[in-house]
C-alpha cells in the first residue's frame, strides 16, 4: 500500500507518495533524483549512501522511507550555504581528498556528523569513526588531514 | 607484447563514413569558432581514416570559444586517476592561456578525437605529445593571425592569458577570441612549430589541485548512473548462480502483477524493468529461474594445480645467454614458487549504463575505461553504422582495468530497444563481483643462481597466467630465460579460468614483481648481505640505483642482514619506463597473525612530471590499494559460483590500515613523460612480503598473506603453498 510521507530534504518540504519499506536511497535517487547521493554495496557496507537524518549519519540504503516522516535530510546538495561551500568542502578540495570522487559525498556526511559530536577529532578519533566508510582510491590520509582542517576552521567560526 | 594488444573491434566493417556533414560537425561542436579548419572533413570521417591513431588537425582536441574559453577533447577518461588536470596544464601551458580557462570534455565519441581506452597508466604518456603537438601549432597560426591582424611583425609580439601583444607597446594587443571570432579560417602548418621546453613551463610541472574537485564535493559531478532522461527505465537482468550454470526454465508470473513492470525476454536475457530501481529489484526477486549446476569444479584450492596443469608450450619473453652455463658458474642455487590468487578490481561504481534510442541513433552514457570500443560494441549489437551511436563518458567512479568491456552497455543499449525506453542498467555490488575480470590468480616458478661473488648468474624464470609485463630483469644477469605461459587476456583466458579474467591496475606486474623480489631477498639472505646492499650490487643501471637510494635516504633505517626482527622491506621495479623502490616498515601481531604496515616510502621516477600532486595522489592510492591485495584480498569461489558477494567478505583497505607514506619524486624532466597511475603499486606485494619475512623469519609465498596463513605459517615454521 502506498503511503504519503513529509519531510523536509535539504531545507525544503517534500512530499512523497509511495510503498513505506523502500529504501531513502532509492527515492532520493529515482523518485527526487537527487543523486548525490551514490548507490555502491547496497547493504550498508561501504557508507557511499550516507545521509543526515536530524544530524544523525545514517545509511540511505539501509533506510526505510516511512522512518524518514517529519524528520530533517541532509544531503551532500544541501550542506552549502548559500552557495557557500561548507568548510568540509573546502577542506576535502584543499587536500585534494579525493580521486574519482564516487565514496567523497558519504565521506564529507560522515565527517560532518563525527565533527558535531566531536568538534575537535584525534586523528584516532577520526579513524575509528570513520572505520565504515570505503575508498577504494586509497585517499584515506588525505581524509583525514582535511576532517582536521575543517575542525579548525570550524572552530573559528564558532569563536 | 601479446598482453598489452587492445583488440579493437572492427571500425572499418561498421563505420558507413559521409552522412555526418561539415554543417553537422559544427553544429555538434556547440557555440564556439572552429578555427583553423583545413579540411572539410567530419571528425568521425577523420577518426574513420586514423582509427588506430590520434589525428593531426588539432582542431580535434581543442576550441577557442567566443568567450575565450578553450575547450580540450580527449578520448580519455577521468576516472579519479586526474588527467582532467594534468591534460588542462599541458594544453593551458603550450596555448598560453590561464589555466582556469580550460574546460575538459572526455570520453565522447562524437565530440573526441579516437582512443583506445584509459588503461595501462598511458594517458600522459601517449596522449600528451599530440596533445601538446596540436596546442603549439594552434598558438603558431594565431600568431600568424595576429600579425596580420596587429600589422606587426610575428618576432616582435608576445603571448601572456591567451593576449597577443606586440612587446613594446603592450596596448596594442588581440586575444585568441577576438581573432578567431566569426572567422572562418581554414589555416594549417606544413612544419609542425616545436613544442615549449620544460624550462619555459609555467603551469605544467606545478603542484596543481584537481580541477574536478568542486563538483566532486558538492554532488554535482554527474556519474553514468547519475543521468535522468524522461520516461527512463530501470532494469534488472535475471542472472545464473553461477559462471557456466545454464538456464533450466522461467516462472515471471509473479513479477508481472507488479504494477508498471515491464519484463523482457530476449533469447537467455530477461529483464524487468521499472521507473524505480529497487521495485526493479523487487521484481526480479519473485521471478522463479532454476539453472542447472555448472559443470565447473575448481575452487581456491584446487585452482592452482589446474593452472598449473592446464599450461602448455610456453613463449619466451625475453632470453640472454645461455642457462646451461649459466648453472655452471653458480655457487648456490635457489628454486622457490609464488603463488597469488584471484583478486577483483571492486570499484566504488558498479557497472553502470544508460541508454536512449531515437530511430536508428543511439545515445549510450557508460561508465566504462573505452567509450571508443564501447561504441563499436553497440553498433554491432543494434546493428547501427559506428557514427549513429554515440557513447559518452561521464565521471567514471574507478576503472582499474575492470571497465574495459561493456557488457552492461550492450545491456543497456539492447533493453533500450526493445522496451523502446531510455533504460539504465547499474549492477548491484553482487553483479559486479560475479562479472568482473578477475585479476589471474598466478604461479611464478623461478630457478636461480650465484657465483661465489654473490652475482647472479643465472635467472630461469615460469610465469603462469600472470601475464608478463615488469618480468625481464633489470638486474645484472648474464644468463636469463623468461617464459609466459598465458596472461591476463591471452592464451588460456576463458579455458584456463573458471570466470573472466583481466587486467588489473598494474596488470602481471603485480605478481611478476612480487615473485622477482620476492626472490632477490632470499639470494639476498644467502649472499649475507642486506636487501639493499644486495640490490645495489647487483645493479649497473643508474636510474634504478638512483631511485634505490632515494628511497632508502627517505626511509632512514638501515638494512641489516634478514631476518632482522625489524620488518623492514624492499621492492624495486620498472613498470613501463616508470622507474621506482618502495620501502616498508611492518609490525605482526603473531596472535592474531595480523600485519600492521607502519610506514612505506615510495621514491619514483616517472620522467617529467605534469602535476606533482597528481603523482602524489596516485602513489598514496596505489600504496593504500595495494594493501588490500597483499593482505586480505582473494575471491572465494567454488564451483563456478563466486562467493564473496559484498564487501563484508571481501575485504578492501580502510581507514585503520592506512600507513604513513611518504613520496620522493625523482626530477628527470630530460625523459618525457611516464606512466604513474599505476606502477607503485606493483611493488607492494613484494615489499610487504619482504618487510614480514624480515621480521618472522619466514618467507610467505602466497597472496594475500590472510591472518590464517600468517598463523598456520607460524604455527609450522614455513608458509604453506595453498
Ligand atoms: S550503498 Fe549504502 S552502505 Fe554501501
Ligand atoms: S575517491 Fe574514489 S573511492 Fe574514494
Amino acid at each position: 500500500m502506498e503511503k504519503t510521507f513529509n519531510f523536509n530534504l535539504n531545507g525544503k518540504t517534500v512530499r512523497v507518495t509511495t510503498s513505506p519499506e523502500r529504501m531513502l536511497l532509492w527515492v532520493l535517487r529515482s523518485d527526487l533524483e537527487l543523486t548525490g547521493t551514490k548507490y555502491s554495496c547496497g547493504e550498508g557496507f561501504c557508507g557511499a549512501c550516507t545521509v543526515l537524518i536530524n544530524d544523525e549519519a545514517v545509511l540511505s540504503c539501509q533506510y526505510p522511507v516511512q522512518e524518514v516522516n517529519g524528520k530533517e535530510v541532509t544531503t551532500i546538495e544541501g550542506l552549502q550555504d548559500n552557495g557557500k561551500l561548507h568548510p568540509l568542502q573546502t577542506a576535502f578540495m584543499l587536500h585534494n581528498a579525493l580521486q574519482c570522487g564516487f565514496c567523497t559525498p558519504g565521506m564529507i556526511l560522515g565527517a560532518h556528523n563525527l565533527l558535531l559530536k566531536n568538534p575537535q577529532p584525534t586523528s584516532k578519533e577520526i579513524v575509528e569513526a570513520m572505520e565504515g566508510y570505503l575508498c577504494r582510491c586509497g585517499s584515506y590520509n588525505r581524509i583525514i588531514e582535511a576532517i582536521q582542517t575543517a575542525a579548525q576552521t570550524m572552530k573559528g567560526q564558532r569563536s | 607484447m601479446k598482453d598489452d594488444e587492445f583488440i579493437p573491434f572492427d571500425l572499418e566493417k561498421n563505420l558507413n563514413p559521409g552522412t555526418l556533414d561539415r554543417r553537422e560537425f559544427l553544429k555538434l561542436m556547440g557555440g564556439g569558432i572552429v578555427i583553423l579548419f583545413t579540411v572539410g572533413d567530419s571528425l568521425a570521417l577523420q577518426q574513420a581514416r586514423r582509427r588506430r591513431g590520434y589525428p593531426e588537425d588539432f582542431n580535434a582536441y581543442l576550441r577557442i570559444g567566443e568567450d575565450g574559453r578553450v575547450t580540450c577533447f580527449s578520448g580519455k577518461i577521468e576516472m579519479g586517476q586526474g588527467v582532467i588536470t594534468s591534460f588542462a596544464q599541458m594544453l593551458a601551458e603550450e596555448l598560453d592561456v590561464p589555466l582556469n580557462s580550460v574546460d575538459m570534455i572526455m570520453g565522447d565519441t562524437s565530440l573526441c578525437p579516437w582512443d583506445a581506452g584509459t588503461f595501462g597508466s598511458r594517458s600522459t604518456k601517449y596522449f600528451g605529445p599530440p596533445l601538446r603537438q596540436a596546442a603549439a601549432e594552434a598558438r603558431t597560426v594565431l600568431f600568424q593571425l595576429a600579425a596580420e591582424h596587429l600589422r606587426t611583425a610575428q618576432e616582435k609580439m608576445k603571448v601572456k592569458d591567451g593576449i597577443i601583444f606586440v612587446t613594446k607597446n603592450p596596448e596594442k594587443k588581440v586575444s585568441y577570441a577576438q581573432l578567431t571570432k566569426g572567422k572562418k579560417i581554414e589555416r594549417h602548418l606544413e612544419k609542425k612549430p616545436p613544442i615549449k621546453h620544460y624550462s619555459q613551463h609555467t603551469i605544467s610541472g606545478k603542484p596543481t589541485d584537481r580541477l574536478d574537485g568542486r563538483a566532486k564535493v558538492t554532488g554535482e559531478a554527474k556519474f553514468a548512473g547519475d543521468i535522468r532522461l524522461p520516461g527512463m527505465l530501470y532494469a534488472r537482468i535475471v542472472r545464473p548462480p553461477a559462471h557456466g550454470a545454464k538456464l533450466k526454465n522461467v516462472d515471471t508470473s509473479a513479477a508481472e502483477n507488479i504494477k508498471d513492470i515491464q519484463i523482457i525476454r530476449n533469447e537467455d536475457m530477461i529483464a524487468v524493468l521499472h521507473k524505480h530501481r529497487d521495485v526493479a529489484d523487487k521484481a526480479l526477486g519473485l521471478i522463479k529461474a532454476p539453472f542447472e549446476p555448472s559443470t565447473n569444479t575448481q575452487d581456491n584450492k584446487s585452482i592452482f594445480k589446474h593452472l598449473k596443469g592446464s599450461a602448455s608450450g610456453g613463449e619466451i619473453v625475453t632470453e640472454a645467454g645461455n642457462l646451461d652455463e649459466g648453472k655452471a658458474l653458480a655457487s648456490k642455487t635457489f628454486d622457490e614458487v609464488y603463488f597469488n590468487h584471484y583478486v577483483a578490481h571492486a570499484p566504488p561504481e558498479n557497472h553502470t549504463a544508460v541508454a536512449k534510442i531515437e530511430g536508428d541513433k543511439a545515445t549510450v552514457w557508460a561508465s566504462t575505461q573505452a567509450p571508443f570500443r564501447a561504441q563499436g560494441d553497440v553498433a554491432q549489437a543494434l546493428g547501427f553504422s559506428l557514427q549513429n551511436v554515440r557513447v559518452i563518458t561521464p565521471f567514471v567512479g574507478c576503472g582499474f582495468g575492470g571497465k574495459n568491456s561493456g557488457r552492461q552497455v550492450v545491456e543497456a543499449a539492447l533493453l533500450a530497444k526493445l522496451s523502446e525506453k531510455p533504460v539504465q542498467v547499474a549492477w548491484s555490488r553482487k553483479e559486479e563481483f560475479f562479472y568482473d575480470t578477475f585479476r589471474p590468480a598466478a604461479i611464478i616458478e623461478i630457478r636461480s643462481g650465484l657465483n661465489s661473488l654473490n652475482q647472479i648468474v643465472f635467472w630461469e624464470y615460469h610465469n603462469y597466467f600472470a601475464g608478463s609485463r615488469s618480468s625481464q630483469p633489470f638486474y645484472n644477469i648474464p644468463h636469463h630465460r623468461v617464459l609466459s605461459y598465458g596472461g591476463w587476456g591471452g592464451r588460456g583466458g576463458g579455458r584456463t579460468h573458471p570466470f573472466g579474467v583481466g587486467a588489473w591496475r598494474g596488470p602481471g606486474s603485480n605478481t611478476n614483481v612480487f615473485a622477482i623480489e620476492s626472490h632477490i631477498d632470499v639470494m639476498a639472505k644467502s649472499a649475507g648481505m642486506d636487501p639493499l646492499e644486495f640490490r645495489l650490487h647487483n645493479l649497473t643501471d643508474k636510474r634504478m640505483k638512483k631511485v634505490l637510494n632515494a628511497a632508502a635516504e627517505k626511509f632512514g633505517r638501515s638494512f641489516s642482514e634478514a631476518p632482522s626482527g625489524k620488518g623492514y622491506g624492499i621492492a624495486c621495479t620498472d613498470y613501463l619506463g616508470t622507474y621506482l623502490a618502495t620501502m616498508a616498515e611492518v609490525k605482526i601481531d603473531e596472535k592474531k597473525g595480523e600485519i600492521r604496515v607502519e610506514r612505506v616510502v615510495c621514491a619514483q621516477d616517472t620522467g617529467e612530471v605534469i602535476n606533482p600532486e597528481g603523482v602524489r595522489i596516485q602513489i598514496e592510492g596505489c600504496v593504500t590499494m595495494g594493501l588490500g591485495y597483499c593482505l586480505t584480498e582473494e575471491i572465494r569461489f567454488k564451483n563456478g559460483r563466486i562467493l564473496d558477494e559484498n564487501f563484508d567478505t571481501y575485504e578492501i583497505p580502510r581507514f585503520s590500515w592506512q600507513p604513513k607514506i611518504e613520496t620522493v619524486l625523482l626530477d628527470n624532466p630530460e625523459m618525457p613523460p611516464q606512466g604513474c597511475g599505476e606502477p607503485a603499486i606493483t611493488s607492494m606485494g613484494g615489499v610487504i612480503t619482504n618487510a614480514v619475512y624480515d621480521a618472522i623469519g619466514i618467507r610467505m609465498s602466497v597472496l594475500p598473506m590472510t591472518p590464517a596463513r600468517i598463523k598456520e605459517a607460524l604455527r609450522n615454521g614455513r608458509a604453506a603453498t595453498q
